[in-house]
């Protein structure tokens, strides 16, 4: 206890020396959150200092190992950073779907090749990574996938077609679920790793109900992808034709990086935020003070979730229940921020709206429910798997 | 601190979950009582039994006689009384009274702990005046006389309030009725002339009292902690006695939800399992989350009391409101689960919905916690 205190100590004064002002903000737009990559750009400099700190320190990964550019910290440790950067209302340095999905998913299975080069990588935010999983065909049933990968001997020819792509466009590099056999519908399908600049790439933005394109079409044109990227570097993760043990681990990971982000982080009160802009009628006041209620709580099951998985204490299968809390929150929270900011926030394009976030922000959050799994799937699995009801 | 149990408190659920479902299961306790009609409406055989098992002094300390235990560790306690649907007078005596006494005199603790942790005495606490819980007000007199006071007015559901050696009865000593300050706690034995009962069976088949004090001279030592000063050991024994009470009825949304799921695995319609059909799996894995997140909010509360946190007391409201939530959900899907057998007597998980629709009451129902959780964020 005494160390972690003194290592809540050292964390404070080394946020404090290196954390500037202009980042302990709260996010207000894409611009705010750097991705890394290779064409990424600062938006000033403050951004730019903050994240080679953490570079630096290992605090884009911090419980990575420090061999793979990770500080190494314990869980209780990690606990104490986030609860100090959480006080100061700190930035994440670095948004990374390496960090998020990739990283663990190599941490669990990659090789000690794949990890110096991808882990390191990723930390120092060198590469973008994106996820190709759904297909047009394939959503819900993921595992229906078509997108084949033919066995050339040291290369595969992949053709096929992926959607809901976070941010192809922008991506250096893609983790994606590929057939590579077609006899086996579970244990046919490898977790393949490949450069998006490799010919025969093409991306198409898709533009949502909000008004934005976070997502696109991704094709695959007869795309070579070399089996080897160097000594102990395979280009799949895990063995040829398991990917989808790799792919349902990971799904574990995406759903709780919504849960976390998706739902309400922080323990900020909808009603003290809402009541600002005037005064609530009596009945919204009431439904927004269930929702503090709510969400208030939620925080709470956040908090255990983390401390529980840190130490394996969690079922396996609660990421499930915590995407589907938290995103059912996120769904209800801008319904009534909606509600409170009536005709204002119908506004598209005003310079009060800053371009019509509220209206765009509540469209968005309508698809919190359907990406990285539906609402109905999770319940399908909580239902499954922890309550061990009967059925398919 | 981490939000689940270190291996002490693992140890302790895992003892107060076997004496509870051994000792004080719906059999054996519950059915047991109401069927004979019992006027205490609790054992007190398993009183003793709690003392034995050191449970009744779990929060006081040892010099008291007590476990020098904290919140998270009474709640440990009180989520099985509430899974079993024990009827016991922990959460009045072990909860709410101990905290008032913990800021007794010497001469006060020494009068009436023993007793207590023995498992001999059970202590119950008077705060509501109406049927709603609305501690802000206190209207109930206690005015000088001679060297004491004399207590004048009336108190609504006091549970186990007839079956007590001594109630804790919050009491106005100056000022009007609204004033957070003027308040006093009084330490009142059971046979303080001009106290009278009117006992009632509640729809869970405990019992609680309408009082009426009709001038019932008190001594000076009755007082416990300062004269008007009492507001804030009020508020002491209020915020333990929700969390408490909270965790009593993460119980019983447990008990109930437990229930349930087995049914919906036992019980085959159409040739099938009910539990196969999609339109009850997903009510019951939206309970479970319910449930969890009720069980994590109050974990949370009751750490941030045992640490004196500031946020104690947003936390408790989420708590008690979240879990009343909770709950309700867990009760009602269990009766409409069950199907005809849950609206049958003989059949528990009615009980289940009996003692939550108390649980929802006691110490402010969840409109109560809502609107206080927007109060203290300042809307």
């Amino acid at each position: 206890m005494a160390d972690l205190d003194q290592f809540r100590e050292e964390t404070r004064s080394w946020l404090e020396a290196n954390c500037p002002p202009e980042m302990r903000q709260p996010v207000e737009d894409e611009a705010d959150v750097y991705w890394g990559g290779r064409n990424a750009t600062f938006k000033n400099e403050a951004q730019k200092a903050w994240f080679e700190a953490c570079v630096a320190k290992g605090y884009t990964v911090p419980a990575w190992p420090k061999e793979y550019g990770g500080a190494g910290l314990s869980p209780a440790e990690a606990k104490v950073l986030r609860e100090e950067m959480a006080r100061i209302d700190a930035r994440s340095p670095l948004h990374s779907f390496g960090i998020w999905m990739l990283g663990p998913a190599l941490l669990h299975f990659g090789t000690e090749g794949q990890k110096q080069r991808f882990l390191n990588e990723i930390a120092r935010g060198e590469i973008r990574w994106c996820q190709g999983y759904s297909e047009p065909g394939s959503g819900s049933d993921l595992v229906s996938l078509q997108t084949y990968g033919d066995d050339k001997g040291d290369h595969w020819v992949v053709d096929g077609q992926k959607i809901w792509t976070s941010y192809a466009d922008e991506a250096d590099w893609i983790f994606c679920l590929v057939r590579t056999d077609k006899t086996n519908k579970y244990q046919g399908i490898t977790f393949m790793l490949f450069d998006m600049a490799s010919q025969g790439v093409s991306t198409k933005p898709i533009k949502l109900i909000s008004g934005s394109s976070p997502f696109c079409e991704t094709f695959f044109d007869s795309v070579s992808v070399p089996k080897s990227y160097g000594e102990d570097i395979p280009a799949q993760v895990g063995q040829v034709n398991r990917g989808w043990d790799v792919a349902k681990y990971l799904l574990g990971h995406e759903r709780e990086m919504i849960s976390a982000t998706g739902g309400v982080d922080r323990p900020t009160s909808l009603g003290a935020v809402t009541s600002r802009q005037g005064e609530l009628d009596p009945v919204l006041r009431a439904e927004i003070a269930q929702f503090d209620v709510d969400a208030l709580a939620f925080t709470a099951m956040s908090e255990k979730f983390l401390d529980e998985i840190k130490v394996g204490k969690a079922h396996p299968a609660q990421p499930n229940m915590m995407k589907y809390a938290g995103t059912e929150l996120n769904k209800r929270r801008n319904e009534l921020l909606m509600a409170a900011g009536g005709s204002r926030a119908l506004e598209w394009e005003s310079e009060e709206t800053e371009g019509g976030k509220p209206a765009r922000g509540w469209l968005r959050t309508k698809g919190n429910s359907i990406e990285g799994g539906t609402s109905e799937v999770m319940l399908n699995v909580v239902a499954k798997r922890i309550l061990e009801l009967p059925g398919a | 601190m981490a939000l689940y149990y270190d291996d002490d408190q693992a140890m302790l659920a895992d003892s107060a979950s076997e004496f509870m479902r051994e000792e004080g299961g719906i059999a054996k306790q519950l059915r047991h009582w109401r069927d004979r009609n019992c006027k205490d409406g609790f054992g007190h055989a398993l009183w003793e039994q709690f003392g034995e098992m050191g449970f009744i002094g779990i929060l006081l300390s040892e010099e008291d006689g007590g476990l020098g235990m904290g919140q998270v560790e009474a709640n440990i306690v009180l989520e099985e009384i509430g899974a079993n649907l024990t009827p016991s007078p922990f959460l009045s005596s072990s909860v709410l009274a101990a905290t008032a006494l913990k800021h007794g005199s010497n001469d006060t603790r020494g009068r009436w702990l023993p007793d207590l942790v023995a498992g001999k005495n059970v202590y119950a606490v008077a705060i509501d005046e109406g049927p709603k819980h609305r501690p802000e007000t206190i209207a109930c007199k206690a005015e000088k006389s001679g060297n004491g006071f004399k207590l004048t007015g009336k108190k609504d559901f006091v549970v186990y309030g007839a079956s007590a050696e001594m109630i804790v009865v919050a009491a106005r000593t100056s000022g009007s009725d609204s004033d957070a300050d003027g308040i006093t706690l009084f330490a009142v034995p059971q046979d303080a002339s001009g106290m009278s009962h009117d006992s009632v069976r509640l729809v869970d088949s405990s019992m609680a009292s309408h009082i009426t004090f009709d001038g019932v001279e008190l001594d000076a030592d009755a007082v416990i902690g300062d004269v008007d000063g009492g507001r804030e050991v009020l508020n002491a024994m209020l915020r333990a006695g929700r969390v408490g009470a909270a965790a009593e009825g993460v119980g019983v949304a447990r008990g109930a939800m437990d229930m349930t799921v087995d049914y919906l695995k036992q019980r085959k319609q159409f040739g099938e399992l009910i539990g196969s059909f999609q339109a009850l799996q997903h009510r019951a894995a939206h309970l479970y989350s319910e449930v969890e997140i009720a069980r994590a909010v109050v974990m949370k509360a009751a750490q941030l009391l045992d640490a004196g946190s500031e946020q104690a007391e947003l936390m408790i409201s989420v708590a008690k409101a979240k879990v009343a939530k909770a709950a309700g959900l867990a009760v009602r899907e269990g009766v409409q689960m069950h199907g005809g057998i849950g609206m049958t007597d003989e059949y528990d998980v009615g009980l289940y919905m009996k003692r939550d629709r108390a649980l929802q009451e006691f110490l402010g129902d969840q409109y109560y916690h809502a609107g206080r959780v927007a109060e203290l964020s300042g809307y």
